[in-house]
């Protein structure tokens, strides 16, 4: 790597980010102080966005042979850092009346958003997985942020194990590949596989091992195991980040990795990802049915979700591509914004993860029961809703490459899912009284409310008038 | 312009009506009641001055909505949408006067989502761009749900959720068929549109065609609803609210017969000729299942919700048989049954409001306690079971005399199922207003409010039954452009009044 030929303006969001997380160390060295660290976090945050759209937006290059600062990386690099905003604003209120020290929760929040944003410009196994460790290693202490509740402790040590050994598959797996084409880079191992007729042995073995290491990042099935434990387990801002951040940075990675390789001819890969897409949206659903427990829903139904996402990465191409990008974009917002009505409904000893919690919750705190019906609705796909254009964009990229049997399972799949939706919902109509759940201070309550109402503005301003998102998107990805 | 008011105006006073409940209940309903008013009264303009005009259309709104999909958002009206349109907001009206008294809690909220259903089935009957025709069909899902499941009945979750999947399930499938020939039509000409008018030249092989069909039938089918995809509407109708099950029997059943007659046969020409004989088989079972189990119920607004599977499988029998004057007879069919249903369930839910039970069994002689009210029993009743000089007479025949040339089994076995709906009819007359008054109980007449609401419906039935042409005429151009290519049986449609 010649750091001689480095911009440094280039690089600037992961610099920013860094030197954010050690101001923070600095600072909590100094003097704790969450309101400041929080505003650092927040800034910084914002910085990177303001930077990506005055800067990024029209400067290509790559960081040879780490890093490609594409328009496809620039635009999901914006949408993390967006979220992990989203994410600290939920954070500050929720944490704030925890007792736990809460000022290092947003230095791992910035790492792992770091990692995060690695794990989507990167184009060399070596980055992919400096990305994917300091993403890994940030959330295993977030998820086990509040140590005083045994569920938190049991969640982190069981992601902690569970992503140590698919790391290790992950690794062998690069191993096993680079032993064969000896090189670490995507490019060169989609030039090797060009000019071989026959997928050696050892490459098969490696993309088998690889594909567990990524398949356990995003929760598919059958690697999803953890997925329930920890979303249930975390706090719920952190549960929010791995739905979205964390598993955002792998799905784009695989597109890249994929469509670098050019995945798509090879029918054993596409067709081992067909049946993983298959059964994740089967088993996310079917085990979301018999869950009582919000947080669990979620969990199975982003299993799900994922395996919807998977019609769109293998259709590839550039509908495909746009496909992902729209689906990622709503799929961050509806699910920060349905963790985020968990989080502000919690109170000092528990999250509000029981479906009784939610009894009547229309009729006690109306704003927040409408924020949680739209996002309810829009991870069922409903229009007038962005999960409904995400979704149809998601067809449509499937019947365009004829894949009609997963588009067949998304749509059977979309009804089974709608019966747990609507139990959510249903719930929070009825007309029983349910128990008061909202302790937070009345300034806490309206910064994390104001969230909640832009996450939800966005998504429905998403599902009426779509154009914009996706003539951005176009732009990004030219 | 006039197009995307009739829909606006809806949707907006629905948020109005939402936001001054917390001040004023009363003005609420006003907003709601002026609104459909308003919109009435615009409809009525445009029926009257659309007689002038020559072709189809009568007017067309289109603005691009998501263009790099071929999106528009393209509303047109002819004469059948601006028949369905005066039905909808006529039905409208009284679903607002009904719930005056009735809904008392979260006023705001009800009228919300009645006004949005509205706005949804607004929405379907004008719009020319399938997504969008998907989109709106799905919008006046949600807030149906929430009528139902908020305010209806005892048992109403599980109505309200058995509703939901059906619909959500069966609407899924027309879409993947709306992709379908989205793409083939994108794949032959390079023009990716959900236009209606462009994809009416696409040229499909008749495989494809039998496959895209069965997605679009699949929700219609499952809306109207054709036997055996008729289990949720019993539940739904009898849990609902009064105005939700006007609405559901009144208007929404109706959007199912509206996308046969607007997007099956038209798109599908061969296709829904290949099937026509099975629909028509399974409108004749509907036809009796329908009337059979009508005559089983006991509970009030379960009975007429089987009279309606029995009605509308007249529907389904008209639009397969393929012939201009089965199509007359189904769309008066739509109108008068949405007419007469509905006023029966108007009059299920004020006595429901009375004495607070729906069981015929247990109710009996209400006529000496309300005569005005018996009286407008027994002309829904009669016009149910096709008394002629009522409009449901004039459908039916005009039904059955179009099958006669497509099958005559079929005819003779659907003639039965009127006998059937005779038997029905007398019996709920028989049970809930003759027999002896149980003198403890009791029981008022109609009110005002409830008077305001039943004769004007009074009025319409006998005048569609008495003066059918204006409604013929109004979609005459329509029918006659479907079959311009069709054998048709020539009959003369002069002449004014009843057969």
């Amino acid at each position: 790597m010649e750091f001689s030929n480095i911009n440094i303006i280039d690089v600037l969001p992961g610099m920013f980010l860094v030197t954010a997380s050690l101001l923070a160390v600095l600072s909590i060295a100094i003097k704790r102080n969450h309101k400041l660290i929080f505003g650092l976090t927040s800034g910084s945050l914002l910085a990177v966005f303001v930077y990506l759209l005055v800067y990024a937006s029209d400067h290509q290059f790559t960081v040879e042979p780490l890093f490609v600062i594409d328009g496809f990386g620039t635009f999901v690099t914006g949408l993390i850092v967006m979220s992990s905003l989203a994410v600290s604003l939920l954070s500050y209120a929720y944490f704030e009346q925890r007792e736990e020290r809460k000022e290092e929760y947003y230095i791992l929040l910035l790492l792992a958003t770091l990692g995060s944003d690695m794990l989507v410009i990167s184009k060399h196994f070596v980055s992919l997985f400096l990305g994917l460790e300091i993403l890994s290693i940030s959330l295993y202490a977030m998820v086990a942020y509040l140590r005083k509740r045994p569920r938190s402790d049991e969640a982190g040590i069981k992601y902690l194990i569970l992503a140590a050994l698919s790391s290790a598959f992950l690794l062998f797996g690069m191993a096993l590949i680079y032993a064969t084409v000896g090189s670490m880079e995507f490019k060169d191992i989609g030039n090797y596989l060009g000019s071989v007729s026959n997928l050696p042995i050892t490459m098969f073995a490696g993309f088998g091992l690889m594909t567990v290491g990524i398949g356990f990042k995003l929760g598919l099935v059958p690697f999803h195991m953890w997925t329930p434990d920890v979303y249930e387990g975390a706090p719920a801002p952190v549960t929010a980040f791995i739905a979205s951040v964390s598993k955002g940075g792998m799905v784009v990675l695989l597109v890249r990795f994929f469509g670098e390789i050019n995945g798509q001819n090879y029918p054993v890969i596409v067709l081992s990802f067909s049946i993983i897409a298959i059964a994740s949206m089967f088993t996310g659903n079917f085990l979301a049915l018999r869950q009582s427990n919000v947080k669990r829903i979620l969990a199975y139904s982003s299993i799900a979700h994922l395996g919807y996402l998977m019609v769109a990465f293998l259709a590839g191409g550039s509908l495909g591509t746009e496909a992902v990008c729209f689906y990622l974009v709503i799929y961050f917002l509806t699910n920060i914004g349905a963790f985020g009505v968990i989080a502000i409904l919690s109170d000092h000893e528990r999250d509000a993860e029981n479906l009784d919690d939610y009894r009547g919750l229309f009729w006690r705190h109306p704003k927040i029961a409408t924020v949680f019906t739209a996002m309810l609705l829009s991870l069922a796909g409903i229009p007038l809703t962005g999960g409904f254009i995400g979704k149809y964009y998601l067809i449509t990229s499937g019947i365009g490459a004829d894949l009609l049997l997963l588009i067949g399972t998304l749509v059977v799949n979309s009804v089974i899912g709608l019966y747990y939706y609507i139990k959510i919902i249903a719930v929070m109509f009825d007309k029983a009284e349910g128990s008061e759940t909202i302790a937070l201070r009345p300034r806490l309550y309206i910064i994390n409310l104001v969230t909640l109402f832009v996450l939800t503005a966005l998504m429905i301003w998403y599902g009426i008038y779509p154009q914009g998102l996706i003539d951005r998107i176009r732009d990004f990805l030219q | 312009m006039i197009l995307i008011l009739f829909i606006v105006i809806l949707m907006v006073a629905g948020i109005l009506a939402w936001m001054v409940a917390r001040t004023s209940e009363t003005l609420a309903r006003w907003i709601s009641l002026s609104a459909l008013l308003v919109t009435f009264g615009l409809s009525v303009y445009v029926w009257k001055y659309q007689s002038s005009l020559e072709g189809q259309w009568i007017a067309q709104f289109i603005l691009p909505w998501i263009p790099s999909f071929g999106i528009s958002f393209s509303l047109a009206l002819d004469g059948l949408s601006l028949l369905m349109l005066m039905l909808t907001f006529f039905l409208g009206i009284f679903s607002v006067l009904i719930s005056w008294n009735e809904i008392k809690e979260r006023v705001g909220f009800f009228h919300f989502n009645l006004l949005w259903v509205l706005a949804g089935i607004t929405g379907v009957f004008l719009t020319m761009d399938l997504f969008l025709f998907y989109f709106f069909w799905e919008v006046m899902l949600i807030p149906m749900y929430f009528l139902i499941g908020i305010w209806g009945h005892e048992n109403r979750r599980y109505a309200a959720f058995k509703f939901f999947i059906f619909t959500q399930a069966s609407g899924l499938l027309m879409l993947l068929a709306i992709l379908g020939l989205y793409f083939i039509h994108g794949g032959q000409t390079g023009i990716f549109t959900f236009d209606y008018f462009q994809l009416l030249d696409t040229d499909l092989s008749l495989d494809v065609a039998r496959w895209l069909m069965l997605g679009f039938l699949a929700a219609f089918i499952v809306k109207l609803p054709v036997v055996p995809f008729h289990t949720w509407l019993p539940d739904a109708h009898s849990q609902a609210p009064t105005a939700g099950s006007l609405i559901l029997a009144g208007l929404l059943l109706k959007t199912g017969a509206y996308g046969l007659i607007r997007f099956v046969v038209p798109l599908f020409p061969e296709a829904s000729a290949e099937i026509a004989p099975w629909a028509m088989l399974l409108g004749v079972v509907g036809i009796l299942y329908g009337a059979s189990l009508a005559y089983a119920q006991t509970d009030l607004k379960r009975l007429v919700a089987y009279t309606s599977v029995s009605h509308m499988g007249f529907v389904i029998l008209g639009v397969f048989a393929f012939n201009e004057i089965a199509m007359q007879g189904v769309v008066m069919q739509i109108i008068t049954h949405g007419i007469s249903t509905g006023a029966l369930f108007v009059i299920a839910g004020t006595i429901y409001e009375r004495i607070h039970m729906r069981d015929i069994s247990a109710m009996s002689g209400l006529w000496k306690k309300a005569p005005f009210m018996g009286t407008v029993g027994l002309v829904f009743v009669l016009a149910s079971l096709g008394l002629p000089g009522l409009g449901n007479f004039v459908a039916e025949f005009l039904t059955l005399i179009g099958t006669w040339p497509a099958s005559h089994v079929l005819t003779i076995l659907a003639t039965i199922g009127i006998v059937l709906a005779t038997a029905y009819s007398l019996r709920l007359m028989q049970k809930v207003f003759l027999e002896k008054t149980e003198e403890s109980r009791s029981f008022t007449d109609f009110s005002l409010r409830e008077k305001i609401i039943v004769i004007p419906m009074v009025v319409l039935i006998i005048w569609l039954g008495l003066f059918p042409q204006p409604v013929m005429n109004t979609v005459k151009k329509l029918i006659a452009n479907q079959f311009n290519t069709e054998e048709t049986i020539i009959i003369e449609s002069d002449d004014d009044g009843v057969q």
